[in-house]
């Protein structure tokens, strides 16, 4: 067990692995190309009938439900529960806590929660603070389009660069240990990032900077290169961002090849589906780590994944006033090890 | 200097100007010429099916309009109005339907927060800067017709 600070907020951490993911999507996401990896695919973008802000917290209560159920643990054996969402005052998270009644820290970063979630538990864990954390972020495309757009039936056409918030769910059981094959062996913390981007409509490209920013300091921290894992996922750059970050790496000495992808870039057949940029949302990179990454981490394909979940840090106050986009990314890079591998 | 005036922002904004992917203008005033054209033309059988009934081209024009707006209310209620406009653009959005569709889309939206603080609140969300701005600038131009030729 440990945790060591190895830069400014990164660290290596041993002994924290997953016990199990869960991953829930709508419609849509079930429809595109990622679609038989989620555990369960919701019919229609409404719950029985209940209210979009309701079909958001039903979707991450069925998620971190089937999260615990998957692990074979039960609610009592969950020390703490993390998790974000976009809605104001994190309402799905924290409403859904009324109903597992376990200690709860919600938490904010935008759609980069889920990476804060996951580094943040495996700090407590590898420091031996908790021997079990569920981390969980949702989204659902309607309820965010209420709060950031316009009314759902207003017709109105999209940029080519705005993103489509996802309908989805991932939850994540993080136990200490080395029992489970997939463990988290590094965390970067990211920090806040604004290059000056005024347009809502176009968050990749101002969150492709923090994006940059974070994964340069987690390698360096970590001494490692991005040829050195099999995959790097950002959250929800979408085509734009991953095209900025593509570019300003190059810049930096950083090149991001075929292992580069995004999740909001998978999650969808673009064009077909016509979601523009891309998927987007809290629950993005949540839904497709939990179910498509970590199926590929899981099946010994992958060794090593570099997980930079991305998050714009922006309301529709902020925008409407004429301020610019802060951005932030959290990394957090995972191994997988052969059963009863020794950990490093 | 904060980060977001620095040159390197400025810098990273002028490659990001460089990357965006050009809206596809000429298809689009093509689609909302369509659209818009298609819209007008159906209102235009509509007053023609009242001037049939014995009206004239001025008195036919009101129930044109409401019949119109009850047809724009009605799309949106089953969720195609969006759709329309999708496409259509501004062909979709200008004419007198796509005024309902901007009335109608919030007040379906907005009824889970209740008939005051929702529908009655918001009902004005996205008409509202339509008809501030609508009814100044009919103000000022009838304020300067009334100037110049003296008929109120």
């Amino acid at each position: 067990m440990g945790v060591t600070q190895i830069a400014l907020g990164s660290y290596r951490v041993m002994d924290v692995c997953i016990a199990a993911t869960a991953a829930i999507g709508g419609p849509k996401e079930g429809k595109g190309p990622l679609g038989p990896y989620f555990d369960e695919i919701w019919p229609s973008e409404d719950h029985k009938g209940t209210s979009f802000e309701q079909a958001e917290r039903a979707l991450i209560e069925d998620g971190m439900e089937l999260a615990v159920k998957k692990s074979g643990m039960s609610w009592e054996d969950i020390d703490l529960v993390m998790g974000g969402d976009l809605l104001d005052q994190i309402v799905s998270t924290n409403f859904a806590a009324r109903r597992h009644q376990r200690p709860l820290l919600g938490l904010f970063s935008a759609c980069a929660v889920f990476t804060q979630g996951l580094g943040l538990g495996a700090l407590l864990l590898a420091g031996n603070s908790a021997r079990s954390i569920l981390v969980a972020a949702v989204s659902h495309h309607m309820a965010a389009e209420r709060q950031f757009r316009f009314p759902i039936e207003l017709g109105y056409q999209r940029t080519p660069t705005a993103a489509w918030t996802a309908t989805a769910t991932g939850a994540v059981v993080l136990v200490s240990g080395t029992k489970h094959p997939t463990a988290i062996d590094a965390v970067t913390m990211g920090r806040v990032i604004d290059f000056g981007s005024k347009n809502p409509n176009d968050m990749g490209s101002a969150m492709a900077p923090a994006a940059l920013d974070t994964i340069q300091r987690h390698l360096e921290a970590t001494g490692t290169t991005l040829q050195d894992y099999d995959a790097v996922y950002t959250g929800d750059l979408g085509v734009m961002g991953t095209k900025m970050l593509t570019l300003l790496g190059k810049e930096h000495g950083l090149i991001f090849d075929y292992r580069f992808n995004d999740c909001g870039q998978i999650l969808y057949h673009l064009k077909e589906q016509d979601v523009h940029n891309g998927g987007s949302g809290p629950g993005c990179s949540a839904g497709v780590f939990s179910g498509y990454l970590h199926q590929r981490l899981e099946s010994g394909e992958w060794r090593r994944l570099l997980l930079i979940a991305t998050g714009a840090l922006f309301s529709p106050t902020t925008y409407q006033q004429g301020e610019s986009i802060p951005c932030i990314a959290h990394a957090v890079s995972l191994v997988y090890r052969d059963r009863g591998g020794s950990s490093s | 200097m904060h980060q977001e005036d620095s040159d390197q922002a400025k810098a990273y904004q002028q490659l990001v100007k460089k990357t965006q992917p050009k809206k596809p203008i000429l298809k689009n005033v093509v689609w909302a010429f369509l659209y818009g054209g298609m819209i007008c033309l159906v209102g235009q059988c509509i007053q023609t099916a009242f001037m049939a009934t014995g009206m004239t081209s001025q008195a036919a024009t009101s129930p044109t309009t409401v019949v119109l707006i009850g047809v724009g209310a009605l799309l949106t209620g089953l969720g195609w109005y969006d759709q329309i406009t999708k496409r259509g653009g501004m062909g979709a959005t200008l004419p007198i339907t796509g005024f309902a569709n901007a009335m109608v889309a919030p007040a379906m939206e907005f009824r889970r927060e209740g008939l005051v603080m929702g529908v009655g609140a918001k009902l004005f969300t996205v008409a509202g800067p339509v008809l501030v701005y609508g009814l100044s600038a009919a103000f000022v131009v009838g304020l300067v017709r009334y100037l110049v030729t003296g008929v109120a």
